[in-house]
């Protein structure tokens, strides 16, 4: 189908670091059932460098809500949560060489996936951080869950 | 394997259906409303195909418009009989949950122009009843229109018994056909139709074709204004190939009708007794009364487009009710009229057959899908959190 390029093709047909991580630092899930797109965003985190060590996702959702899963999982493999929560959905959808102008949702909702999960480190671990940086943009008019 | 099983979207043309557009090309290329011998070929041929029509459906020659296709037919037969019923300060019309877009956006259309619609609620078997007509029948009502098989889920409509329903009350009554013609026995006398749309690619003919089925005695009201095509209620010259590409097809679907149920029902039984033995699938609509060649049934935990493309990827070619493969944020209205949560909406799969697919392809497709709901279910935190308790089933 030449919906997708190429790119979203081989990431939906071919999903990096998909599956449950049962030891995870941090989860995030973001998105609704009752909207066809639910992502869920695991992450392993070395608490000495904060480099986000591991990354695994779980996607119920359509072949570019697949396809960006697994795009934004290779983008933060290796980064520092830091850096992890300056991907933006742009970048992810450029990595994936563009997206349908009605999927573009499907890229914010893997960098709210990202955010989500670094959150849920940030609380697990009592650590304090600026919520500005992890605050929901709101742009997302798909997800339906409260902004 | 390449598996086309999308025939309630599309058919492929017949052969029969090819061989009689080809002639009409380079040889009777004639235009209709000429006088010279070169489009009075042209006009026997169109003569030949209304008549096809006519008699097949039931009525007269002079019953049959040509339109660019169903969605056309639909407008032009609700837009009709709304005026007719306003000269009579009738402006009450009823339909259904789960009609096609064609009827309910045209629908929509008229209640801006203070037209009142009552939709029927579509039972859990997905079939309504003349009792529900008889019911929201009101003395300003001037047209019901109910679909004669539902285009997502197949079932069939009870038409004799609301035809019935409709005359005894003295209200036109329309049925889009579109899913029906040449799969379902159709006769506008007995079945009391006063007004049906068809198109001709759901039957093996050519895309750009419709039939408007009219009463005699029903003026129709323009949607296209020109020259004097058929009876000046459609204006554009006729599109002499696709017509009688149409009417070949029809013809052909008509004579084996029997024959091709025949041959499908026991695929689409199989069919969906294979696919609903896959954990928490549920059919929908209504086992028996339904389009010989129509499947169709929701996956849990799992979201319809993914399903698609995996399925294109293996050579298996079907559609979906899911929000992402039609560009809105909600699912079918159909699967949610028929009373399915979204999230169970957004997991559907539509298989529909023809006589053109083979017990090879239905044992491909069960041998093949019940991998790709397990590959998709594995990946979806919906159905990890249905499995563990966290969330209810709902099928």
């Amino acid at each position: 189908m030449a919906l997708y390029s190429d790119k979203v093709m081989d990431h939906f047909q071919n999903p990096r670091n998909v599956g449950k991580m049962e030891d995870a630092d941090g989860v995030g899930e973001v998105g609704n059932a009752k909207c066809g797109d639910i992502m869920r965003m695991y992450i392993k985190v070395d608490p000495a460098t904060q480099v986000i060590t591991d990354v695994k996702f779980n996607t119920f959702g359509c072949g570019s809500a697949i396809a960006s899963s697994s795009m934004a999982t290779e983008m933060i493999k290796g980064k520092s949560i830091h850096e992890a929560l300056k991907l933006s959905n742009k970048a992810v959808a450029e990595a994936l060489d563009g997206l349908p102008a009605h999927k573009m949702h499907c890229s914010v909702l893997a960098e709210e996936a990202v955010r989500a999960a670094v959150k849920d480190y940030y609380d697990r671990t009592g650590q304090a951080y600026d919520p500005a940086e992890l605050a929901c943009d709101g742009h997302c008019e798909s997800c339906g869950h409260e902004h | 394997m390449n598996v086309y099983a999308d025939n309630a979207a599309t058919t492929a043309v017949s052969d029969t259906a090819l061989a009689a557009m080809l002639p009409c090309f380079q040889e009777i290329y004639g235009n209709p409303s000429s006088l010279h011998s070169p489009g009075q070929r042209a006009a026997e041929r169109l003569a030949a195909a209304r008549e096809t029509f006519a008699r097949r459906l039931g009525g007269d020659p002079r019953e049959i418009t040509f339109t660019s296709g169903g969605s056309e037919a639909d407008n032009q037969a609700l837009r009709s009989a709304a005026a007719l019923g306003a000269r009579k300060g009738k402006k009450h019309i009823i339909s259904t949950e789960f009609e096609h877009h064609a009827i309910l956006h045209t629908l929509e259309a008229l209640e801006k122009a203070g037209y009142e619609v009552t939709l029927l609620d579509i039972p859990p078997d997905g079939v309504v009843t003349a009792e529900q007509v008889k019911d929201a029948l009101r003395p300003d009502t001037c047209l019901v229109s109910v679909m004669f098989a539902n285009n997502e889920i197949g079932t069939i409509q009870p038409i004799p018994e609301i035809g019935r329903v409709c005359r005894e009350a003295g209200v036109l009554f329309h049925t889009d056909a579109v899913q029906a013609a040449g799969h379902l026995p159709i006769d506008v006398q007995a079945m009391d139709i006063d007004l049906l749309s068809l198109s001709a690619h759901k039957f093996h003919g050519p895309k750009g074709v419709g039939v408007l089925y009219a009463r005699k005695g029903i003026p129709l009201v323009n949607v296209i204004y020109g020259g004097a095509q058929e009876r000046g209620k459609r204006a554009g010259t006729e599109n002499i190939p696709g017509i009688c590409g149409a009417a070949a097809a029809f013809e052909e679907a008509c004579a084996n009708l029997e024959k091709n149920a025949a041959y499908l029902e026991p695929l689409r039984d199989k069919l969906i007794a294979g696919l609903t033995a896959i954990p928490h699938t549920v059919l929908n609509g209504d086992p028996k009364r339904r389009l010989p060649g129509n499947v169709n049934v929701c996956f849990e935990g799992i979201e319809g487009e993914s399903l698609l493309l995996l399925l294109d990827g293996k050579g298996i070619a079907a559609s979906s009710g899911s929000a992402c493969t039609s560009g809105s944020l909600d699912p079918s209205h159909v699967l949610l009229a028929l009373g399915r949560p979204h999230e169970v909406a957004h997991g559907s799969l539509r298989l529909s057959l023809c006589e053109y697919n083979t017990p090879e392809e239905i044992d491909y497709i069960l041998a093949e899908v019940p991998g790709i709901v397990s590959y998709l279910r594995e990946m979806s935190p919906v159905w990890d959190e249905l499995e563990q308790g966290k969330r209810p089933h709902l099928i």
